[in-house]
């Protein structure tokens, strides 16, 4: 009769954590149905960037009040993580407060994270005062459609009730609140309940205790279907983000073969293609699966936070394009191709639908004027541009559908060696000009 | 470069004048005031004159890999045919291509943006600034994407101008939060797609709130573009678009 709380616990854990794998394997597949990019390169300033953008929060904070209020609920999420350890501890084992028996450390520990835990809750206020109450600009772009909204404000709203819920939990706790040590909130809010009777306090508290562990394991498979995935994609992105220069865009080995081959004078033109000659590969990307395996990854990573579009040229002028926008275009599409996927055990069947066109538009393509400044505002190393660049390798290369303006450019460099058409004999013609 | 080799002699370095720096009336004068302080300083120089041909930026930034690569072959080809090892350019893209995107293809050089190399020169002594008549007046700098974020060089320029005991005043939007003047990815040789505004004024917008005389560049497009935009808020009998390399020639009376 005693073990049912522990069974009953044993089993929220398991089918809690167990979902949540279920759905991190899925997301893996669908990360992995992206072309393959060597990334083995440079190991140590891969971790250097992960240690510094990730884990130190280094562009977060360029925007000093968002920065520094995100910082408080990242160190707020991970420290006070050490308390759920003991909440699972103590509810296996039928334990309460398992690491009391450290002493006098455990006091100046569940002081701290009450202290953080208030610093969340105000931080998270004023997050939902600036999504909701001031109306940054950022939070209200025309992508920023009812779901994003939502899910924003749902993660705040869960944010606010599991600190409430932790800091109740401690003020019920009449033999914790009794030791007087660590209970620096928590002190504060016990003489709410001084009225109730003992029996009535210890049931707030078991209370608490219960949906604080059930919301916590609620909320982390939440992750998979919200924004908040950057909590933990943030890390894997930063690690596998871009360490070339922002102006290097990468090389197709694909054409680089092919203009090998025009260049070389050996090579019979005339040549009928071996019989097992492979496909030669698509250029560029219509849909997801022609993306790098990073740009999907940066598709889950994205938390939809805006810095990039409110940087952007292009959307600072009322263009259509927003970074964000080919984020969250590119995740939506890859979720959808995932569950076609998952209804056609696993093979995916073609729904006449694909990320051009039906999610990102030629005209968001075209207003790109590459200039980096999305992938310089991302806190969390997520490159836009390349999947740009790569969408408009396939307009043009598979499609020849550039605008006409930049084909008669391209023409003219295809001519005279020129964007312009200027003749090239005429090059060198400044020097004798005065 | 042909008569260099045909000397059997090395230049100090190659000057790649780029397309614009070519052909471009605006752009050819950016050109030959490079081309006075190369002199002055007694730099060795040459230049591949008729032999020179689009790095294939803008191709490439169109999407076009195909013409890029084709480009950048033939370049290389003629750049390694005459054993080229420093090159400098004054233009940001041309820049960026040949530093980032031409080793793979087999091309590696050192290459330096214009006003690198003029603070090179300067820090060795081959060359002297004098503030002249820019001394004293109010500058600001619009960063080049291609020259700032996409290659982290801020302070050459920066450099420069405060060589010419100018006073240098900061847009809002300076150095990696620089905001573009709407040219590149090819955006140069297109109308722009709808909206509410060229992202050209935008930015001149900017600039005319530091109140400067002068708007300095380091970038032919981006001179093109804050030219334009002056021109817009008609404001070109009152403030000067122009590169770094000029101002320098001019506050000597090259």
């Amino acid at each position: 009769m005693n073990y049912i709380p522990n069974i009953l616990f044993a089993i929220a854990l398991i089918v809690g954590i167990g979902y949540f794998a279920k759905n991190v394997k899925k997301l893996i597949r669908n990360i992995k149905l992206g072309q393959d990019v060597d990334v083995c390169d440079n190991k140590s300033q891969r971790w250097k960037n992960m240690t510094l953008i990730a884990l130190g929060q280094s562009k977060m904070v360029r925007r000093p009040v968002a920065g520094f209020l995100h910082v408080i609920v990242y160190v707020g999420f991970v420290v006070i993580n050490i308390e759920v350890l003991e909440i699972i501890i103590d509810g296996l084992l039928g334990t309460h407060r398992i690491f009391s028996s450290i002493g006098s450390l455990y006091g100046v520990l569940i002081g701290a994270f009450e202290i953080l835990a208030i610093l969340v809750f105000i931080s998270v206020i004023v997050f939902w005062i600036r999504r909701n109450i001031i109306k940054l600009n950022r939070f209200w772009k025309n992508e920023m459609t009812s779901w994003p909204k939502n899910d924003a404000n749902y993660i705040l709203y869960f944010e606010m009730v599991l600190m409430t819920l932790f800091l109740i939990m401690n003020a019920t706790d009449l033999h914790f609140q009794d030791l007087n040590s660590g209970n620096v909130i928590s002190q504060y809010i016990a003489p709410l309940f001084s009225g109730l009777s003992e029996d009535i306090i210890h049931l707030i508290e078991r209370g608490a205790w219960w949906i604080h562990i059930l919301g916590i394991l609620v909320f982390l498979n939440y992750l998979y279907f919200s924004k908040h995935l950057h909590i933990l994609l943030a890390f894997p992105n930063t690690y596998y983000g871009k360490i070339n220069p922002k102006g290097q865009l990468n090389n197709l080995e694909a054409v680089t073969n092919e203009v090998k081959m025009m260049m070389d004078p050996n090579i019979d033109p005339f040549a009928a293609p071996a019989e097992d000659a492979p496909m030669p590969a698509k250029f560029g990307a219509s849909d997801v699966q022609d993306l790098s395996w990073v740009n999907l990854l940066n598709a889950y990573t994205c938390t939809e936070c805006g810095r990039c579009t409110s940087e952007c040229p292009a959307n600072q002028t009322g263009k259509a394009l927003s970074p964000r926008k080919i984020m969250m275009d590119t995740r939506d599409r890859l979720e959808e191709v995932g569950k076609n996927m998952d209804a056609n055990k696993g093979d995916f069947k073609d729904d006449g639908k694909q990320l051009l066109d039906d999610y990102i538009t030629r005209e968001e393509l075209w207003a790109c004027t590459s200039c980096n400044a999305c992938t310089e505002a991302c806190p969390v190393s997520i490159d836009p541009l390349s999947i740009i660049i790569e969408m408009r390798r396939y307009l043009v290369m598979e499609q020849s559908a550039a605008p006409v303006e930049l084909n008669n450019m391209m023409t003219n460099i295809e001519n005279n060696g020129a964007p312009w058409p200027y003749n090239q004999m005429d090059r060198l013609n400044w020097k004798n000009e005065s | 470069m042909a008569e260099f080799m045909a000397q059997g002699k090395q230049p100090e370095v190659l000057f790649w004048v780029g397309c614009a720096g070519s052909f471009d009336d605006r752009a050819k004068k950016i050109t030959k005031a490079f081309v006075k302080l190369l002199n002055k300083a007694n730099v060795e120089f040459a230049v591949l004159g008729t032999e020179e041909s689009c790095t294939g930026d803008p191709a490439k930034r169109s999407g076009n890999e195909f013409l890029f690569q084709m480009q950048a072959v033939t370049n290389i080809e003629v750049l390694n045919a005459y054993e080229v090892k420093k090159i400098v350019t004054a233009c940001p893209h041309c820049f960026n291509t040949i530093n980032n995107e031409y080793p793979q293809l087999g091309g590696k050089y050192e290459v330096m943006h214009h006003t690198q190399f003029l603070k090179t020169l300067l820090d060795d002594g081959r060359l002297t600034v004098e503030g002249g008549k820019f001394k004293g007046k109010r500058i600001t700098f619009h960063d080049p994407c291609y020259l700032g974020r996409a290659n982290n060089v801020y302070e050459a320029p920066r450099d420069l101008i405060q060589k010419l005991e100018a006073e240098l005043v900061e847009m809002k939007n300076c150095k990696r939060n620089g905001l573009c003047c709407g040219a590149g990815g090819a955006q140069m040789f297109k109308e722009p797609e709808k909206g509410d505004k060229d992202i050209n004024v935008e930015r001149t917008e900017q600039a005319l709130e530091v109140k400067p005389e002068i708007v300095a560049t380091g970038c032919p497009f981006c001179n093109t573009m804050m030219t334009d935009g002056v021109k817009v808020k008609e404001k070109e009998s009152e403030i000067e678009v122009m590169d770094i390399a000029e101002m320098i020639v001019q506050a000597q009376d090259l």
